[in-house]
Parts: structure tokens; sequence; C-alpha cells
């Protein structure tokens, strides 16, 4: 494997017991491999399983097959069997995710939220919170948006704290999925520009542009997904 | 850290009766230093027997619990002698009650409440056991001039607190909670859990947090046990389980709370 | 001034009115308590002609260790004279026949209420205290199964829970009398309802001291010779009582005083709590601000 990451014959589907036990074939066999400092979008119509390749990815879905290896530390983890500790140990050195919706917490504000990325993974608390000041007012968040918590954010300002978050920190690999769907024009750019500065220190990023102008900015291959396969 | 490589407490085969009546069966898992455990379930699922077995409030009928002690390695909490025991329980373990009632004592003040476990373990210095008190006071942002009243003119939120405060003073390395938000109303529930997830990782602490609600854990444990009937039905990452649920009795559970 | 007195004793009864066979098993709870310093020991307490929290069990133990060569002195609050006092010193005085004093050095075996004599005590004597409630942890933890364990344990770092309480309401320990005291390193032990004024007085006595709650059917002891260590704070050290005042019939200045309201016009002077030795303090002439108040010789 030269790649940070690497995905071999994933297969995910869903069974639904509380609707009478449905199966949902999603992912039948996916092959991808991210190389640091390629940027390479999965294309495809809604519910083809995009969102499933970087949930399971991340770990926060289970494969029912396959392997998805990922460079972490000085060694090689198989995502799908790795232990809850190593995935969480993953999550916080070395891929970073970030998802459509931002999960609020009750009362942390902004800063903290992005603040706390970077006490995860051991930075002491001021220059946690200066790294977080810098990425949020980068993302046109105004310092006295910052100090509240994102609950009544709108949307677009949730999904850019949602950003911060994980763009804070330097992960080897980055999974996006759909980062500038709410956003307007402005702010659209200021993202193009940090998923390029991402890939020019050689992160691997996987991700879901569903604007065409994003993806033709940031993306050095496009992989397209059709009922559960992707074709090159 | 070297204890880093082993479980702190590890529960093997669990299993307790009540009479003929389960209480649960053939429970094992693993806690981590630092690892905040969620065990999830309706009412009578068996997560209450659990954590008192693994807190050593219940003697299991089958099956063992191991714990990694600061001097003298892993022993079983039930075989050891009931000395040991009961100086792990009032200094390396807290357990937090969903009734401050149960957890406090009502008659004495707020700060002989905190004091206690230090005066337990020696310690003789009124003036240090007041100055320990008082930031504890303000570690769970409670007013300290609140100091010298009885916790039954706090309430409940502060009683919880307070609660909190007494177990965690002697710095356990493992906190077991009974439905520590139970009692409270939502906003106050907000803020207790808020004040939880931020001493649970400035103190590095494990703790097990038995819960029937699913909020209160994707907010506060790494790792999650669904009970059904005394038995463990499923277990993983907090938000694997919740967001991609295999277990029948997990999807009907996740898919039964609202959202606001 | 009483001095040792005699009385025929009262035909038809036991020797000091318990049987043998209690006496016997009194001792033996006495026996043991003595082997394991502040340590509560269950016995069987009898039913006794005197209602419960009237001295029963200092009675029994004094009953069971009492001999015809003995002489026995009473006190209640540091009176002789009380009706406690005098009506225990005539019970056995009529049931054994022994002699009875109020003088502190010429008894063997001391009944006391609620205090420790001023004078100091020596080898050959035994002081016999009536307990109400034996057990020091009883006000935190109302089951006893748990204060056993505790005992058993020795988790009595609640106790200073009590006095944490005290200073942070007081500004200090206001806890005055039944002062918990540390026996021999080892048991938690109630002294009884005595001032913490006597509580040093218990450390290291050559006299044996002897405890009998007869409702809460415990005998404990402290040996002659062992440590009484009264709990405190390494800032908040044990203190005892202390007044600006001396004794207004000896003039003493070293004794526990009690504060007594001589009229209805608010008057009121302080005396020594310790008849035997205020009287004689007076008789070997010592002078308070108002001696001839009181008749040296008698109540």
């Amino acid at each position: 494997m030269t790649g940070a990451l690497r995905i071999e014959g994933l297969e995910k589907s869903f069974v639904l017991h509380t609707q009478g036990g449905v199966h949902l074939p999603v992912l039948a066999g996916l092959d991808l491999e991210v190389e640091p400092g390629e940027c390479v979008a999965l294309h495809g119509p809604s519910g083809v399983g995009k969102s499933t390749v970087l949930r399971c990815v991340h770990g926060n879905y289970r494969a029912d097959a396959g392997r998805i290896l990922v460079r972490h530390r000085e060694g090689i983890v198989n995502m799908v069997t790795a232990h809850p500790r190593e995935i969480l140990a993953v999550r916080r050195e070395t891929v970073g995710h970030v998802s459509q919706f931002l999960r609020v917490i009750p009362r942390v504000s902004a800063a903290d939220v992005v603040a706390e990325t970077l006490r995860d993974r051991g930075a002491d608390r001021e220059s946690a919170a200066d790294a977080a000041r810098i990425i949020l007012h980068r993302l046109n968040i105004p310092a006295e948006l910052q100090q509240l918590a994102p609950a009544t954010f709108s949307g677009g300002e949730k999904q850019r704290v949602n950003l911060a978050r994980v763009l804070v920190a330097r992960y080897p690999v980055l999974l996006l999925d759909e980062p500038t769907a709410s956003l307007d024009r402005e702010n659209r750019e200021v993202v193009v520009d940090l998923i390029r500065e991402a890939a020019g220190r050689g992160a691997a990023i996987l991700g879901i542009f569903h604007d065409a102008a994003v993806r033709d900015a940031v993306a050095t291959r496009v992989v397209a997904m059709d009922a559960g396969r992707e074709a090159a | 850290m070297a204890c880093d490589d082993r479980p702190l407490l590890s529960a093997r085969g669990l299993t307790r009766y009540y009479g003929r009546i389960l209480g649960c069966r053939d429970v094992s898992f693993d806690i981590w230093p630092g690892e905040v455990l969620g065990i999830v379930g309706e009412s009578g699922s068996g997560k209450t027997t659990v954590l008192k077995c693994i807190s050593a409030r219940l003697e299991p009928s089958a099956g063992t619990v191991t714990y990694d002690t600061r001097t003298d390695g892993p022993v079983d909490i039930h075989r050891v002698s009931e000395p040991s025991r009961r100086l792990l329980m009032r200094t390396d373990w807290g357990f937090v009650h969903q009734d401050p009632r149960d957890g406090l004592r009502m008659a004495v003040s707020a700060g002989a409440n905190i004091g206690e476990r230090l005066m337990a373990v020696g310690a003789r210095h009124y003036g240090q056991i007041r100055e320990t008190a008082t930031s504890w006071l303000g570690k769970v942002e409670m007013d300290t001039g609140r100091m010298d009243d009885l916790p039954r003119t706090f309430s409940g939120g502060m009683q919880q607190r307070l609660q909190i405060a007494r177990n965690l003073v002697t710095a356990p390395r493992i906190v077991f909670m009974d439905e520590p938000t139970g009692g409270l109303d939502v906003s106050v529930q907000a803020r207790l859990l808020d004040l939880l997830r931020g001493l649970v990782s400035d103190l590095g602490l494990a703790a097990v947090v038995v819960t029937h609600d699913l909020a209160v854990t994707r907010l506060l444990s790494h790792r999650l046990l669904v009970m059904r009937h005394g038995t463990v039905v499923e277990t993983g990452l907090t938000d694997q389980v919740l967001d991609d649920p295999q277990h029948p009795y997990t999807q009907l559970l996740v898919s039964s709370v609202l959202h606001p | 001034m009483t001095r040792v007195s005699t009385v025929a004793p009262d035909g038809g009864y036991t020797f000091a009115y318990l049987d043998e066979q209690t006496k016997r098993m009194v001792r033996r709870a006495i026996l043991k308590a003595v082997a394991i310093p502040g340590y509560q020991v269950p016995f069987a307490s009898r039913e006794m002609p005197l209602p419960f929290g009237w001295g029963t069990g200092g009675i029994q133990v004094t009953a069971s260790i009492i001999g015809r060569e003995d002489t026995l002195k009473v006190i209640d609050q540091g009176a002789d004279d009380t009706v406690n006092a005098v009506s225990i010193r005539a019970f056995f005085a009529r049931t054994a026949g022994v002699p009875t004093t109020t003088r502190t050095e010429d008894a063997t075996i001391i009944q006391t209420r609620h205090r420790i004599p001023e004078t100091p005590l020596r080898a050959s004597q035994i002081l016999v205290y009536q307990v109400p409630i034996p057990e020091p942890l009883r006000w935190l933890e109302p089951r006893e199964a748990e204060t056993r364990r505790m005992h058993a344990l020795q988790e009595y770092g609640v106790m200073h829970v009590r006095l944490y309480e005290d200073i942070a309401r007081y500004g200090h320990i206001a806890t005055s009398y039944d002062y918990p005291v540390r026996v021999n390193g080892r048991y938690l032990m109630r002294p009884s309802p005595i001032p913490k004024f006597d509580n040093p007085k218990m450390d290291r006595s050559p006299a044996l001291q002897l405890f009998g709650a007869g409702r809460e059917k415990r005998i404990y002891a402290v040996p002659p010779h062992t440590e009484v260590r009264s709990l405190d704070f390494d800032d908040h050290p044990f203190e005892v009582q202390k007044w600006d005042q001396a004794c207004a019939l000896c003039g003493s200045t070293a004794s526990f005083l009690d504060e007594i309201v001589t009229d209805n016009q608010g008057g009121r002077m302080f005396v020594c709590s310790d008849t035997d030795h205020c009287d004689a303090r007076v008789l070997a002439g010592h002078v308070g601000s108002a001696a001839g108040d009181r008749d040296p010789g008698g109540a």
C-alpha cells in the first residue's frame, strides 16, 4: 500500500429490523486508494452510498466485508476490524471527518468546539484557543459569534464551524461530506482554498462535492459511483 | 503510561440472579483508563445490576470483576479483603447516584460533604480541607458562598453537582454513575452533562454511565453496551451503535427516540 | 463532711443485689473489655430496680466488681449529694453492706455520672462510668451492623466530619462534652457525657476505667496507663474549657466550674462541680470570693 488510505472490496448493507427486516444493499465491493496530496471526489446520484463510504472509513458505520486500511502512526490500521479504542485513536490523530451536520453540544461555544479537536490531541488550552480563533476568523465566523454555542447558528454558520473543527488540525486523511453545501460564494472560496492547502501539505482527501465548480477546483481525481459500484 | 496497555477494569461472565429472577447474565467487557462506557437499555434490562456488580456493591452469582489497583496491580474485587475493597471504594472509585440524597450526607454542610473523603483518608488540617472543598465547589460551578449550607437547601441540580464534587475530591480513577441526570429538568441536565464531560476529559477519568437516555450517552460515552433482558445485545463505539445499530432491539431503541 | 459510713445491710438480698451467675457474666464482659481497650462488649443487661437512664449500666458493673472490703463513692455531675448519687450509694450500702464515702481518696470504687473527680486517681481505684449511648458513630450511621464494621476497619474519618462542622459553624470545636476519643490508637470511644475538661484525665490514668451502658447493653473499658487521645485537627488542636473566674467558695482556678444562679435578681456565682474537692480545699484553708456562703461539712 502506497496510499494513506486504501479501501478493498468494501461491502455494506442495512437490515431494517423495525421495518419488517428490509435488506438494503448499498456497497458491494468498492476498491479505492487515496495517495497523500490527492483529493478524490466520489461522484454519483444521491442514495448511491457516497456518505456511507466516508462513514465506513471513519468507523461510524460497520462494514460487512472488505478492508479499510489507514496509515496510522507507524503502522496500518484496518478500520473494519479495529478495536474501538484504536478507531478512537485514528479519529483523534489521523482521520478527520467533516460530516454533513454539526452535532451541537448544549452550552459549548463554537470556539471551544473547535479548540477541543486540538485539546484532544494534547495541545494546551491557550494554543488550542489561538488556533481555533484563527481558523474561525478565516471562515468568517465573527469573534462575537465564536463565544456562542452553535445551537442557534444558521445552517451555513454551523457548517463552517464543523469545517473549522476538523481543518484546525492537520489530519493526514480528510473525509469531506458536502463541505460547501450551504455556503455562499465567498465562503465557498475560502473552503476551496483550505482544501487545496490541506492537499498541498500532503493530506489524502476523500470527498463528496455536489457543487461541480468546487469539485473541479479541488478534485485531482473523480470516482464515479453507480448502484454500489465504482467505475473509473 | 504503561498501565494504558491493560484495562482498568474487566468484567468476565458477570451473572447475577435475584433468587430465581435474572438480573444479568454472562456480561463481559473492559474499561481502559480515561474511557467512558455507557450502558443503555430499558428499565429492568439489568444495567443497574451490572453497575452494582462492577462497583462491588453487589456480589455476582458468577463471574469476575478485575480492577487494576495503583499499588497491587489487578485484583478480583469480589475476592479481595473487605478493608482493601472499602478503601478502593472511597479513594480510587466514585459512585454518583441518581438521587443525590443517596450519595450525600444531608445533615452536614456542603463543605463537610466534600471534605469527608479527605478526612477518611487521614486529612487532619481543617484549613487545607476547607481550601480543597472550596476549590471543588468552584470546579463544579457552585457558589463557594454556599459552602456551609446544608444540601437540602440546594436545588436538585446543585445537589447533583455537590455529589460529583464529593466523589472526585480524592482523585478517583473511575466513577460509576447511575442515571446521573435522571431527576433533573432539561436545561439543568444539559449543564450537568457539559460539566461531567469537561471533568471526565480534564481529569482523564474512566467512567461507567448507566442511563436510558441515548442523548446523554452520545454526549458522555466513548463506547456503548446495549442491554436487554439481562444480556448485552450490542456493543461498540457510541456513534457506531447509535448511527448504525445492528441488533433489532438497538434499532428499535434508536428509532424510538424523539428529536425535538 | 461525710467520712466513711457503714449501714447495716437489708436481709434477703444476694450480695450487691445481682445473682452470682449474672455477676460472672458481667465480669467476663469486663475482662474482655479490658483486654480490648475501647471495644464495646455486648452483655446481657438485667432489669434493675430503677429505670434505664438512671445508671443501670454503671450499677451492674459496680455490683459485679464490688467486694466486702471495698469503699464506694458515687457522684453525679461531680456532686455526692444529688438524688441519683445518694440513691445509688444507699442501694449498695443496703444490698452489699459496704462502707460508702464522699472522699475520692478514701474510695476504692467510684461510680460516676458525667464527671471525673478533680483529685487524681490511684492505681488501686476503679472508676465506673454510667453511659447513656456508647456508640460514637451513631450520630451518622444508624445501622449497628455498619458501625461495627466501621470499628473493625477503623473507618473513623467521618468522626472528623462532625468536628469540621463545629468549626465551620462556630469557628472552633464547640463539642464540649462526650468528646470523642481514640483509645490505645485503635478504637474510637465515647467517654460518656463528661465535659471535655475531663478528657485529659483519662489519658494514661493509673486507675481502671469501666463503662456500663444498661439500656444499650454494652460494656467497655480503658485499662490503667492506656493512651486516650481526643480527636482534633492539626490547626484546631484539642482544648479544654477555661474560666476567667475562680471558684467562689474555694478559690480554685484549676477545677471544672458550675454556674449557679443564687437569687431572682440574676445573681450568680461559679463554684467547683466536684463538691468533695471543693470542700477539701475549704477545709485546707483556701477561700473564694463568697467564702462562708456554703457550710463546709455537708450539703
